[in-house]
């Protein structure tokens, strides 16, 4: 698939580990993910209401989860959690595409969410991204998903193409 | 029951092919089966592919070609000028997070068709 990109590189992204304060007070600690937090993670999407799953992602059942969080991340992945307190809320991963960029997710638990924590997610997962070298960064996204599509935009994705169901949108790193 | 199959010799549409087959065996529907690609001579190869997997499988099914740019429309079209009451396409890809993506024949299909569709995964 042949995939457009912006032009100009975007930078100025923070790496973890950070703090940060949510909009609800809450202190959110941001960090990379290690291998050994797999069940954490497994724990997180247990618990996500499957009303906000995306392109049928994440999957529902234990078995699924594990299976996905296992194909996803088989080679060449870069993974970054929230945590409040020591609870896994959010997680953000980008797997590399066989095409030289990467495809990125964004997962934050429906009681964290509109508190800034998934633009704080993004733009460190971007921070990791550049600092590993890593040009390209790609996501679809469901049309009517406004305030994703905004989120993206916010921290300098372009809409580059998609004339169906999904938006597709891209950033450049370097 | 006449059923409309949209094939585009992917691998993926392959295998919804093979469920056609497999469903109208069962059945006794008609079957036809949809050839589109935007290359003329790709279509050719591609029915060429249909007519072998049909004569192994020992199976009788119609064939048509949709020669377009947009695919969509004309099977659209095709249903409903066939009456036909399924029109059966492959439902999206993978990306490399697991994320279906539907690509705009789907999308086409699913919102315009006014025959049930039955989208293969």
């Amino acid at each position: 698939m042949t995939r457009e990109y912006p032009d100009e590189p975007t930078g100025g992204f923070p790496t973890p580990p950070r703090t940060a304060t949510d909009r609800e007070g809450r202190t959110i600690d941001i960090a990379r993910i290690a291998e050994g937090d797999r069940d954490t993670l497994v724990e997180m999407y247990l618990e996500f209401d499957p009303a906000d799953r995306a392109q049928g992602i994440p999957p529902t059942s234990e078995e699924s989860i594990r299976d996905w969080l296992e194909s996803i991340c088989t080679d060449d992945c870069l993974n970054v959690a929230a945590w409040h307190r020591d609870h896994l809320v959010g997680h953000a991963t980008l797997v590399a595409d066989g095409e030289g960029a990467y495809e990125l997710a964004i997962f934050v638990l429906q009681a964290y969410q509109g508190s800034g924590i998934g633009t704080a997610l993004l733009r460190t997962v971007l921070g990791v991204a550049r600092e590993a070298g890593v040009e390209r960064v790609w996501l679809t996204v469901e049309r009517w998903n406004t305030p994703a599509v905004r989120l993206y935009e916010k921290v300098g994705f372009e809409r580059v193409g998609g004339e169906s169901f999904e938006v597709e949108m891209a950033i450049r790193l370097h | 029951m006449h059923v409309i199959v949209g094939v585009d010799c992917r691998e993926q549409t392959m295998y919804t092919l093979s469920r056609a087959v497999d469903r109208a065996r069962e059945t006794g529907d008609d079957l036809t089966v949809a050839v589109y690609t935007t290359d003329d001579r790709a279509v050719e190869e591609c029915v060429e592919r249909v007519r072998d997997y049909l004569a192994e499988r020992d199976f009788d099914a119609s064939l048509t070609r949709i020669r377009a740019d947009n695919p969509a429309p004309d099977l659209v079209e095709l249903a409903e000028r066939t009456s036909s009451d399924r029109l059966m396409i492959t439902g999206g890809e993978q990306s490399p997070l697991g994320k279906i993506e539907l690509d705009g024949v789907v999308e086409y299909v699913l919102l315009n068709a006014k025959t049930t569709v039955t989208l293969v995964r």
